[in-house]
């Protein structure tokens, strides 16, 4: 399973980028292939608020619906809109053209809470 | 998985982790729900041929002179219907007119019959039918000794050729790879196809034998994710989901399958009585008009602003590429072309009640 180095991860397979002050979000290659064929996914509305640990998203896969957590605190400032059209991108490309919505960090320190490549590797037994 | 009982395995389990399935509880089985993946498995189906372990289903005989009489006071459909080496859907209701099951049986013998039930309800019917069978038969579960496989699409005749002379419905006894097993022209994906029943210890070598003839067409093994979406394209109904025991054949749209001039059978007097006096509700297919997440059992089926029933099988339909499902909704909401809306997370998206089936053939 894919766990790219440059990433942190939340325990509910999420990844997170950190590009400043911006956390780009999405689900690791782990979650893609556990939901399996991605049919619609739901993004938060851009400028709305996300708590981190809290349900922000919903990815649907032919046989079930799964909340997606927010990893970190912030505003939501960009969603992928491309994913209304090929919600199956985040089963091809998970890590960049899968991303789910970006959020303006508001509190840094919520990044230290995040797994390492590592210890998200052990935690997914891979 | 959350279950600490222990889950029944098909002599087909080596092969599924062979295969790469992923494996997940379903009646009471360890079951594979995709392999390469249920869109893929479903276009396989629907275009070429898939392969699928229905091992899971129960396997009934109920045979000797008695046995016509016997299952005719049990089943709401009329076996003096078919003769030697043909099927009939039908429904083993309640005296409430509840649908307790839905099966198929075959005519293999003038006197033996084979009966297909659902794998959640194998001991219930057992129970069930050997409770009130009015006459002496020969009764057997024969479901841990059997196995079966469905192969199923357009190229499936082309794979099995020792079958391709079956008729529609039909069963046989067949040989294929050295083994004997019953094949029937049946399947619950709407494609052409067939389902083997065979002794367990055949599966391995019926199974490994199909794919290998089958690569040339371009056949999937495939799980039990892609049967949901293919028999719901066809609105077939799942029994537990679409059919239960507070259910009636009527209202489920199955009054075709029950006999009410072949005499007395269990459930028959409210059967008749809700067939005089009509359905309260009925259970409709609808398609999504608009673009929105796929529809999933127990959402709300509204119409105007009010509540008019509710899902029972929903998905994204693989061929259509939009929302599907089944629901129960008023009898008198229920005509083909009514505009409804669907609920999901407290939104509400246009629907349209369908014709069934969903899928029109030649689309």
């Amino acid at each position: 399973m894919n766990v790219p180095k440059n990433l942190r991860y939340a325990k509910t397979h999420e990844w997170v980028r950190v590009e400043g002050d911006i956390a780009v979000v999405g689900i690791t290659d782990h979650a893609q292939n556990e939901l399996t064929d991605v049919v619609y996914v739901e993004t938060p509305t851009v400028g709305s608020r996300a708590e981190a640990g809290k349900e922000c998203a919903v990815v649907e896969s032919v046989k079930a619906a799964s909340d997606i957590y927010a990893p970190v605190s912030g505003d939501i400032v960009a969603v992928n809109e491309e994913l209304s059209s090929a919600p199956e991108l985040l089963n091809q490309d998970p890590y960049t053209k899968g991303w789910l919505f970006k959020v303006k960090i508001s509190d840094p320190g919520e990044l230290n809470e995040l797994l390492s490549p590592d210890d998200y590797a052990h935690h997914i037994g891979a | 998985m959350h279950s600490t009982q222990t889950l029944k395995r098909t002599p087909l389990y080596a092969a599924h982790l062979e295969w790469g399935a992923k494996m997940v509880p379903f009646g009471g089985w360890e079951m594979p729900v995709q392999y390469s993946g249920i869109l893929d498995e479903h276009a396989a189906v629907r275009e070429r041929v898939g392969l699928f372990d229905i091992s899971h289903m129960g396997e009934f005989l109920v045979a000797g002179p008695n046995a016509e009489a016997v299952l005719n006071e049990l089943l709401s459909n009329d076996l003096r219907k078919i003769t030697v080496g043909q099927a009939q859907y039908t429904l083993l209701c309640n005296e409430t007119g509840g649908i307790v099951d839905d099966l198929i049986a075959y005519r293999v013998e003038p006197s033996v019959f084979l009966l297909i039930v659902n794998a959640s309800n194998i001991e219930k019917d057992f129970t069930w039918m050997n409770a009130r069978a009015t006459k002496a038969v020969v009764f057997d579960n024969l479901s841990d000794k059997m196995a079966a496989l469905a192969l199923q699409g357009p190229s499936a005749a082309k794979v099995f050729t020792e079958a391709a002379t079956l008729t529609h419905f039909g069963i046989a006894r067949l040989g294929i790879f050295g083994r004997q097993s019953w094949v029937a022209r049946t399947g619950y994906t709407g494609e052409d196809g067939f389902e083997i029943m065979c002794d367990g210890a055949d599966a391995p070598a019926l199974w490994t034998g199909l794919l290998e003839r089958g690569k040339a067409f371009g056949i999937r093994p495939c799980g039990l994710g892609a049967r949901d979406t293919l028999r719901l394209e066809m609105c077939y109904p799942l029994h537990g989901n679409d059919i239960t025991e507070e259910s009636t054949p009527l209202e489920a749209g199955l009054g075709k399958f029950v006999s009410f001039d072949k005499g007395a059978f269990v459930g028959r007097d409210m059967l008749a009585a809700q067939k005089e006096k009509g359905v309260d509700r009925k259970l409709v297919a609808f398609k999504m008009a608009e673009k929105c997440p796929p529809p999933r059992p127990h959402y709300s089926i509204v119409m105007n602003g009010r509540k008019i029933g509710e899902i029972t099988s929903g998905t994204q339909s693989p061929t259509l590429g939009v929302g599907i499902g089944m629901g129960y909704v008023e009898a008198a909401e229920a005509r083909p072309g009514t505009p409804i809306q669907i609920e999901i997370r407290g939104k509400r998206f246009a629907a349209v009640i369908e014709k069934k089936p969903i899928l029109k053939r030649g689309q």
